[in-house]
């Protein structure tokens, strides 16, 4: 409700409230806000997958340890993203609440925070863990925040495949945690992350409306038009199944991951088909888009579990 | 400054407060843990 001033002119809530925030301290969950705590479930799901499925053996507490800078380490980056990109989201509305263009954060505040909080994973996961894990999870910051925020995300319609690379990091960096070493299982990971995002950020995109060519953000559908993203999904899709299934091929795990991965591979190309062969109807409810956008999550959660399960069994010595 | 922004001022600087020291002791006790394991451990 306006309020009336004494001259007789009325003041809005909103220009209140923003002389409020003003002079307010950030509230601290605006600042947990800031680290994408929706995005980091995922980066520590497979964090944890990759400390686990590691041949090795780790103390709790320094496993522990690896898996909270692995976070640290996103939710520092996410914040960097978020200050460099602040002006991109005032103009969507998925995005327009968020600390920065809310007004409810000093630019400068989020920067120093995603700088503080990136140093300290960095620093924590080489102290306690070991400096390659932590040269790892430096580069996958760096990946995010600057080659994929800064540099190319606004240049490239392939931005989400590079970005995807980013989202690939964490249960490599788990691995690594656990062994010291970069061997072909913990690459695999990382591939078998980086060839899904694309399919599952793409089915995403064709049914949800989004607002980046308002804001010039250049995302396929956008620029290179649904049938080039319908074939790009299908591409993805076939070059990820061999990839989910190489864990199993070159004998890093045993059959329990190599059924579910077939199992699981061969549904993803078979919800995909309908994908790359249609086109969209006027009035059209993207069924087959949705559906494969929502199996896709399923997807990496119950491949990544069943990579944890057959490991564990296997170290237990329940299976050969 | 009105009476209801100091207010909401003082409130969020204790919240925020709050966590901070929450946050240093939670890594107080994480850097003793790793520490210790650090020490015990052989290689």
């Amino acid at each position: 409700m306006p309020a009336l001033l004494a001259d007789g002119t009325q003041m809005t809530m909103a220009s209140t409230a923003s002389q409020t925030t003003a002079t307010l301290p950030t509230e601290w969950r605006d600042f947990f806000t800031l680290t994408k705590p929706r995005v980091m479930t995922l980066v520590i799901f497979t964090a944890i997958c990759g400390v686990l499925a590691a041949p090795g053996t780790i103390h709790p507490v320094l496993g522990f340890t690896a898996i909270l800078a692995i976070a640290m380490g996103a939710g520092g980056s996410a914040a960097l993203n978020m200050w460099w990109e602040a002006d991109i989201d005032a103009g969507m509305k998925r995005t327009m609440s968020r600390p920065l263009p809310g007004g409810r954060m000093r630019r400068e505040d989020a920067r120093d925070f995603g700088i503080f909080l990136s140093a300290v994973s960095v620093g924590l996961m080489g102290v306690a863990i070991g400096w390659l894990a932590a040269a790892l999870l430096f580069g996958a910051i760096i990946y995010y925040a600057v080659i994929y925020t800064m540099w190319l995300k606004p240049r490239t319609p392939q931005n989400i495949v590079i970005g995807g690379g980013a989202g690939a990091f964490p249960p490599l960096i788990g691995w690594v945690a656990v062994t010291g070493e970069i061997t072909a299982m913990p690459i695999l990971l990382f591939a078998i992350i980086f060839f899904w995002t694309p399919p599952h950020f793409w089915a995403l995109a064709l049914f949800v409306q989004s607002d980046y060519a308002k804001v010039g953000i250049p995302m396929l559908p956008v620029v290179a038009g649904e049938k080039v993203t319908r074939r790009q999904i299908m591409i993805y899709t076939l070059l990820l199944a061999p990839i989910a299934i190489a864990p199993w091929y070159i004998g890093g795990t045993s059959w329990i991951y190599g059924s579910v991965a077939v199992v699981l591979s061969a549904l993803f190309v078979v919800l995909a088909m309908p994908v790359f062969t249609r086109m969209r109807a006027e009035t059209d409810a993207m069924t087959p888009e949705k559906a494969l956008f929502k199996f896709s999550i399923v997807y990496l959660f119950v491949l990544f579990a069943a990579l944890v399960a057959d490991r564990v069994a296997a170290y237990q010595g329940w299976i050969a | 400054m009105t009476p209801e922004e100091e207010r909401e001022f003082l409130r969020r600087r204790k919240a925020r407060n709050w966590v901070v020291a929450g946050t240093l002791l939670f890594f107080v006790l994480l850097f003793y843990a790793i520490t210790i394991v650090r020490i015990g451990d052989p290689g």
